[in-house]
């Protein structure tokens, strides 16, 4: 079967589109574009972790137990080997300061967006008028695609300022015996700004998911319930909600996803925290997706190249964390849709 | 049984209570956020004087023009990219998979749209700009906007195509179509609306993006050339990220008006999207 792309191509006009060749033409080059889809994910891992590999040497271990990250000296003489892998001298890869904070971040996020999406997300389906929902639909949908830097540059001019002046030593001052709220307040950059700009950046797509699984569930379980003698709310929280416990537990997975690798917004308004880890809420963080922007320059820096071989292993680091949450959401919606004997 | 009916009136008072601070809660999220918009719009506007659109960037301060045209640039040879691919891709898995093939195709895709912008950008970095050597270019940060956007595009023409009817499609092979002449003349055409409001919402993603251009497109003061490679790229969210943070009321202005830019550009394919909604809604009826 000789095909040539251009055959392909001709076969392009309406008649030409009944010749034999169209019809092989079209499964070849969908079938190609298909394939690019499904092998750009293992593309990636591939050429991530075949360029990471020296520093995956080089670090061992130590690169998820040690806290300090240096590139090391760049101006002495000589390299440090290890495993048969050389750096700078003095050079120490340690993520355990980022890892720790991509998910103290993500965690908390996810502790201040969780309730709210979801009593944001009932009253949009029951309490909000019929008549202005398809206006606070639009809203939802539009915040969810505003970009990550206007939430930076809001955080960073706005948010940052008003936790350094007036929040953290407001709460440092009156809740500091509780643990974490207390020390230090700090200049406003950290994990409470991180915190509040991540969940402002995932209610809306868990908001939106929410609502469409209850939406889509049938109108009959809220019925039956109220049936039973259930007020609306214990309807909606008691029968409702766990009917679609799978969906929401799977839009949870997708936005703490999300909030693991956003990258701008938390690197504007993180502080930018080095080998040092958060003594309370104001301390500045880091988080694997940021640090692995804001030490792009001191990386290329490095002689050695080691530096940035070290920054690609945390891409990989990062990569596999997301999979795993991805592809956990994944199927935990999967295995629900097949339950509930939806079409996937 | 015990007294129901004192039961009845405290469950009505808790229910209505949860039902208020649910309310609340609504109301305080769409105060924060339209504060967060509100703030970059007022900030913004005024700083999109008329000639920030025909001067380039220099140092801290100068126009917009590079990273407007370097933005469209990106966004639109991204969108070429990924109107290949992600179509054929939808193309293939509705009308030619097995099924097997529909369910590892759409399972990658969905997982692909979890993959951090920044893991993106940095694969793009190792494999083009560093092992092929093609520097910080054109290609290389249209290529990781097309890989953030695939998803979106192939998940919307997915929907799309197979929600055209199966009557249409049997018709025209019971007149002796083949499946090329099904696919071009019937299925592609139906599903227009459903595919062109997910290239819009992708272009509306792929405008916002900022992570997965710092390691392939890289930056630059100049006009973007038309150089396919070895020639750094200006684009507008780096503009809000880097001139924000310089001690200049100048470059403030510049970063206020570029985000207050992206906003708009957001907004507005955010509502021609809905229109096409609107019309394919209005079409069925």
């Amino acid at each position: 079967m000789d095909l040539v792309v251009g055959d392909a191509a001709k076969a392009a006009s309406p008649a030409a589109l009944q010749r034999p060749v169209a019809q092989i033409g079209l499964r070849v080059l969908t079938g190609i574009a298909a394939f690019l889809s499904f092998a750009i994910i293992f593309l990636m891992l591939f050429f991530l972790i075949a360029y990471a590999y020296p520093a995956i040497r080089f670090n061992g271990l130590a690169f998820f137990i040690d806290p300090i990250w240096n590139i090391g000296n760049q101006y002495g003489s000589g390299v440090t080997t290890r495993n048969g892998f050389s750096g700078a001298p003095g050079a120490s890869f340690g993520a355990l300061v980022f890892i720790y904070g991509s998910v103290i971040t993500a965690i908390l996020t996810m502790v201040v967006a969780v309730p709210l999406s979801l009593m944001v997300a009932l009253a949009l389906v029951f309490r909000v008028p019929r008549r202005i929902r398809p206006l606070a639909n639009a809203l939802v949908e539009l915040m969810a695609g505003v970009p990550s830097v206007v939430y930076g540059l809001w955080g960073l001019v706005v948010l940052v300022p008003w936790i350094g002046r007036q929040f953290a030593p407001f709460v440092t001052a009156h809740f500091g015996f509780i643990p974490f709220l207390g020390g230090q307040a700090g200049s406003g950059n950290g994990l409470a700004a991180s915190v509040f700009i991540l969940a402002l950046m995932v209610i809306p797509i868990m908001v939106a998911t929410t609502r469409d699984v209850i939406l889509a569930q049938s109108p009959a379980i809220f019925e039956a319930s109220m049936a039973l003698g259930s007020s609306t709310w214990q309807a909606m929280t008691r029968a409702v909600l766990p009917s679609v416990r799978s969906g929401v537990v799977a839009s949870i997975l997708l936005a703490f996803g999300r909030a693991l690798g956003e990258t701008m917004a938390v690197l504007m308004v993180c502080g930018a925290a080095v080998n040092v880890f958060p003594q309370n809420i104001f301390s500045p963080v880091n988080t694997i997706a940021a640090v692995i922007v804001s030490q792009l320059e001191s990386a290329l820096t490095d002689a050695t190249g080691m530096a940035q071989r070290s920054l690609a292993e945390l891409a990989c680091a990062l990569f596999v964390i997301t999979l795993l949450v991805n592809i956990a959401a994944r199927t935990i919606m999967r295995n629900a849709d097949r339950r509930e004997g939806r079409a996937a | 049984m015990t007294a129901v009916p004192t039961g009845l009136a405290t469950r009505t008072i808790v229910s209505r209570s949860w039902w208020a601070l649910a309310v609340a809660c609504l109301v305080a999220v769409i105060g924060v956020l339209f504060f967060v918009f509100a703030f970059v719009i007022v900030q913004g506007i005024p700083a999109l004087k008329p000639e920030i659109f025909f001067t380039p960037t220099h140092g801290i301060a100068g126009g917009l023009s590079n990273a407007i045209v370097g933005t469209l640039m990106l966004v639109v040879l991204g969108l070429i990219v990924v109107i290949l691919v992600g179509l054929g891709t939808a193309i293939w898995t509705v009308e030619l998979a097995p099924p097997w093939g529909q369910r590892v195709i759409r399972f990658m895709v969905d997982v692909l749209a979890g993959v951090p912008s920044i893991v993106v950008g940095y694969f793009l970095y190792v494999s083009l700009v560093e092992e092929l050597g093609w520097g910080f270019s054109l290609v290389a940060g249209a290529l990781a906007l097309a890989i953030f956007m695939l998803p979106y595009v192939v998940r919307a023409a997915d929907v799309a195509l197979t929600n055209v009817p199966t009557m249409l499609k049997e018709g025209a092979v019971a007149l002796g179509a083949r499946p090329a002449m099904v696919v071009f003349s019937i299925t592609f055409p139906y599903a227009l609306p459903g595919i062109l409001t997910g290239l819009l919402v992708a272009t509306g993603i792929g405008l916002g993006e900022t992570a997965p251009l710092i390691y392939t497109a890289g930056w630059s003061n100049y006009m973007p050339t038309l150089a396919l490679t070895h020639s750094p790229v200006g684009y507008l969210t780096y503009v809000v990220w880097t001139y924000i943070s310089q001690p200049f009321t100048e470059s403030h202005q510049l970063a206020y008006a570029a985000a207050a830019l992206l906003m708009i550009f957001v907004f507005v394919t955010n509502l021609v999207a809905r229109s096409f909604v609107e019309y394919r809604l209005n079409k069925g009826r």
